[in-house]
């Protein structure tokens, strides 16, 4: 059989609520269809799955919250016969516990894979009441799990009333960002780029558009930085289990800010292949969906690289965090005129501070400085991008 | 359709786009970027929908003339068919 787990929708997330099943036991289902949609704090994701098969069992419930890897689902293999499949033994599933308050205890979560010490009064009383001793941390000696941790654990309130949803937000992304500041060593570099050649080609090619096809400038230096991550394949890609896997495709995470506050990089699949066209259209339908909270996990969990724009509110420059497991994120500050010197004269010119912060354990300065002299070598050749 | 029916239509197609603003709120001759947060996609939706509700085209080159709430507004009932 085969076992559907709810996936990390994004390093910011823990847990996730399912709000609904979109297929039910019979159906069956083909890699990259939608079969439920999970609450994370920051939106209602479409969860496809990617293999093939028949929806056997829901084992988790609407409205029932559960940490990442949880089994949400079991289905049939092609060709598994339901009477003789094997039903793999799964722990039953509890509500993912909330998390501790900050002044509880020594509540801090043990390291994966480290043993955790559990007095047997704790783990039979943890049985009777339904707790998952996994999301339960430890306030006695060593971090062991007391019988007061359980019951602390079992009385914990329900996750998130839509009020608590913003403060909730923050924590995810402060969660992550951390992560990120604790275990990248970021460094960061900046280049000023003329944008006279692509915004005087901008102007021309919406002037021939209907209003409804106009492009917008963060869709040439979106295509821009996807094509240099071509010549420079050591920004793009996912860092885990100690090494960089690069990817040949540009899955571009675009941060994008949530009118009620907070913030979301959802990305765009195979940047480097779409045309300005496609990829304004892609944009403008994920700025739209990432606002009304209605993503897909691959969404969530597919980009390879990040790109900022938040010059849109005015300023400079930006240097952002990268978002893990990937191991760059490029930022474009605001569009203004300057003087800019050019086969020895002075003129004035559009130009955009874009700057890189990259993974030291991925790529190192050098690399990073060819990478963005691409991205600027491309941005002048707006017709070609 | 009057001015001031314009006038409505324009802030309804903004409150759509800037769900948070309250209408009251809004000062007529101040720059609408210094009292909505539009960004550059907010900002391009916002006249597709005033281009597909008024039948009025926007050329890119006009945008500078349409800073605040009033200047959109006459700008629209100049051109509307």
């Amino acid at each position: 059989m085969i076992e559907f787990k709810l996936p990390a929708l994004g390093s910011d997330m823990e847990q996730g609520k399912l709000l609904e099943w979109k297929a039910k036991p019979g159906d069956k289902v083909r890699r990259g269809d939608v079969v439920a949609v999970v609450d994370t704090s920051k939106a209602a994701v479409e969860v496809e799955i990617w293999e093939e098969g028949t929806m056997h069992e829901w084992i988790v419930k609407p409205g029932e919250t559960v940490p990442i890897g949880a089994v949400l689902a079991l289905l049939l293999a092609p060709g598994e016969n339901p009477e003789t499949a094997v039903r793999p033994e799964i722990a039953p599933v509890r509500p993912a516990a909330a998390p501790a308050p900050v002044a509880a205890p020594a509540a801090a979560a043990p390291a994966p894979g480290a043993r955790r010490r559990i007095s047997p009064a704790a783990r039979k009383h943890a049985e009777d009441l339904g707790v998952n001793l996994d999301a339960v941390g430890g306030s006695g000696p060593d971090g062991a799990v007391t019988v007061e941790d359980v019951e602390r654990a079992a009385k914990a309130p329900p996750p998130a009333a839509p009020l608590e949803r913003a403060a909730e937000m923050r924590r995810a992304i402060a969660a992550a960002m951390s992560r990120s500041k604790r275990e990248i060593p970021h460094y960061y570099l900046s280049e000023t780029i003329s944008l006279a050649r692509a915004a005087g080609w901008l102007e021309a090619e919406n002037a021939r558009r209907p209003m409804t096809e106009r492009l917008l400038m963060a869709v040439l230096t979106l295509k821009a930085v996807a094509l240099a991550c071509k010549a420079c394949p050591d920004m793009n890609g996912h860092f885990r289990d100690g090494r960089f896997a690069p990817s040949t495709a540009v899955h571009a995470g675009v941060a994008i800010s949530l009118r009620q506050g907070g913030l979301i990089a959802p990305g765009i699949h195979d940047v480097q292949a779409k045309s300005l066209s496609e990829l304004m259209r892609n944009l403008a339908d994920l700025v739209k969906r990432a606002r009304a909270g209605s993503l897909r996990s691959s969404e969530m969990s597919d980009p390879t690289i990040t790109v900022t724009n938040l010059g849109e509110g005015g300023v400079e420059s930006v240097f952002g965090v990268i978002y893990p497991p990937q191991v760059a994120i490029v930022g474009f500050g605001t569009v203004a005129r300057r003087p800019w010197v050019e086969d020895g004269e002075i003129r004035i010119a559009p130009a955009v501070v874009a700057s890189l912060s990259a993974d030291h354990r991925a790529s190192d300065g050098h690399r990073g400085a060819l990478f963005l002299a691409e991205i600027a070598r491309l941005l002048q050749g707006p017709e070609k991008l | 359709m009057d001015v001031q029916e314009l006038r409505k239509t324009v802030v309804e197609e903004l409150m759509r786009i800037a769900p948070e603003l309250e209408e009251g709120e809004l000062a007529g001759s101040r720059p609408l970027r210094e009292q909505v947060d539009l960004d550059s996609m907010d900002w391009l939706n916002f006249l597709v929908a005033l281009h597909e509700r008024l039948k009025v085209e926007i050329p890119e080159a006009d945008y500078a003339r349409l800073g605040t709430l009033d200047q959109i507004v006459e700008y629209m009932a100049a051109r509307r068919p």
